[in-house]
């Protein structure tokens, strides 16, 4: 990789560093100056109502869109930046989908060996054993060789976790990975979330769970019309929340 | 929330439109058969109203004597079929791609050249062909000859690769957008994305569209009796001047419609019944 201007990134800075983000589709503002910090190991949950920009806040991270004004660092590297190498961040930055997008043509062991394989360029057989663990670390072992329409979409959800952690992503990015789910397997992919958070790993989710926010987050954010209104560890901003937009926010979820 | 108890995804169910649904009116295998029957039955009648007693051979006998050489002239019509289905496959998923590039230059291009093969009529593209092309290509010392058979093959392969280029671009656009999302979070290059993850997903949704090209261009292939390749359709009408007789005439041309029947209606049936599957599932 190229050297960069940039300095390199410490563990205390924030990992991702997000500033004064605008984003617009046409005359539809979808974020208005949003800002946060994600620490190395901390858990975010954004939550907020429908339309609120946060789906696009989480592909800015990882420039599946493009920002139109301010300021993302990921590890101390500009991601609103023309010269940026996208690859690059995409392979610190796992991202997991609400329709988990698995490859329909592919068995959920070479779903998650695919990108390791093709984009690191790693050898096969180390992908094969990484894949594997990874496959027990979801509990899904012995489903290797189904196809994503063999899978539940709890199960499925749970290859595109691993999917993404095949990349061994420093961050990873959670995007309503729940809302398509049936409720009795929402709990599966949760707790597979839940592990991941525990053994360190970053994340920045959006959630409409709210008791799954409460367990899993270190700090929650509350987002409307694309910024942040208000935020806090769970345990003060579920009882004290200030303004009026997040009260009636969450007596209409709770 | 959408069901997912079945273990599909829903996402990636053939999608498809009220109200297209296939017209009441099926023709199944066994109206083919009875269409074959009944051209039988045309040739075998022809053949009684034949007088009895003359001299010369009846209808199927003739019929049955120039089987040989009409099977030869069929065997230039499918390999002349295969070569160009070839040829415009290929090029054609090459334009496909080229029509859904990112660049404004290659994909302008790529339409310009779909538009022209698809909208020309197949005859005036051969007649192009068959003057454009020399008898003979001189590479060095290397002289390979272009025979009128395969300057008309190369002929029938342009449309054939301007319809598959369509083809290819409809299935690709037809793949969810989640597909190239996922691909970009995993930091598949572009090329890496159409190759491994797209276009592997359109080759069931290609295959019955292809197919019925395939049966097309088939049905196509005595075209090139008119730029004088001697496929099946020329040596009909050798056989016809030979034999002098206005009798067989017609049960010349059923008898060599019979061949091209049976060899593209099963082709039409697989077609079908692939569709019939793809649909279902």
């Amino acid at each position: 990789m190229a050297a960069t201007a940039t300095p390199p990134w410490t563990p205390d800075q924030p990992l991702v560093r997000i500033r004064d983000v605008y984003k617009s589709f046409g005359d539809n503002v979808i974020l208005g100056g949003i800002s946060l910090d994600i620490m190395k190991g901390e858990v975010i949950c954004v939550i907020g109502p429908s339309g609120a920009g946060k789906s696009t806040l989480l592909r800015c991270i990882n420039a599946l869109v493009p920002i139109d004004r301010g300021s993302i660092l990921v590890e101390n590297q500009e991601v609103h930046d023309p010269k940026l190498d996208k690859l690059a961040l995409r392979r610190k930055v796992g991202m997991v989908f609400q329709q988990y997008n698995l490859f329909p043509h592919r068995t959920a062991l070479q779903n998650i060996m695919m990108a390791p394989l093709h984009v690191l360029k790693r050898n096969r057989a180390e992908v094969e054993t990484l894949a594997r663990a990874l496959m027990r670390k979801v509990r899904l072992e012995g489903k290797e060789d189904f196809y994503p329409g063999e899978l539940s979409g709890g199960q499925q959800q749970r290859v595109a976790i691993a999917r993404s952690l095949a990349m061994q992503p420093d961050v990873m990015l959670f995007d309503e990975v729940t809302a398509a789910l049936d409720p009795e397997t929402v709990k599966e992919v949760l707790n597979t979330i839940l592990e991941l958070a525990k053994e360190g790993m970053t994340c920045a989710i959006v959630t409409h769970e709210m008791g799954f926010a409460r367990e899993i987050a270190d700090q929650i954010y509350f987002t409307d019309r694309g910024v942040v209104i208000e935020h806090g560890p769970p345990a003060e901003f579920f009882t004290e929340c200030k303004d009026p937009r997040t009260k009636q926010f969450l007596s209409q979820i709770l | 929330m959408i069901a997912v108890r079945d273990g599909t995804l829903p996402v990636l169910k053939p999608f498809r439109l009220a109200g297209t649904s296939p017209p009441a009116l099926r023709l199944n295998a066994r109206h083919g058969v009875l269409i074959v029957l009944a051209l039988a039955i045309a040739v075998f009648i022809g053949d009684a109203q034949a007088q009895p007693g003359s001299a010369t051979p009846s209808i199927l006998e003739t019929l049955f004597k120039w089987t040989p050489l009409l099977g030869q002239g069929f065997a230039l019509d499918v390999a002349m079929s295969f070569l160009a289905m070839g040829i415009g496959t290929v090029a054609g998923v090459f334009v496909g791609l080229a029509l859904l590039s990112l660049r404004t230059p290659t994909r302008g291009l790529a339409w310009v050249v779909t538009q022209i093969f698809r909208n020309s009529p197949w005859l005036v593209l051969l007649f192009y062909v068959m003057l454009l092309m020399p008898f003979e290509l001189r590479i060095g010392g290397l002289t390979i000859p272009l025979p009128d058979w395969l300057k008309a093959t190369f002929g029938l392969a342009l449309p054939v690769m301007a319809n598959v280029a369509e083809i290819v671009r409809g299935a690709v656009r037809s793949i969810p957008f989640g597909q190239w999302e996922a691909c970009e979070a995993l930091a598949f290059t572009r090329r890496q994305t159409m190759w491994m993850v797209i276009l592997p997903q359109c080759v069931r949704r290609m295959t019955p569209p292809w197919m019925n090209l395939y049966a097309i261009l088939v049905a196509g292939i005595p075209l090139t009796s008119v730029v004088g390749v001697s496929e099946s359709m020329t040596l009909t009408g050798d056989i016809l001047s030979s034999e002098g007789r206005n009798e067989l005439l017609v049960p010349m041309y059923l008898y060599l419609l019979l061949w091209f029947f049976i060899y593209c209606y099963p082709i039409a049936l697989a077609t079908t019944a692939l569709e019939r599957r793809f649909q279902v599932r």
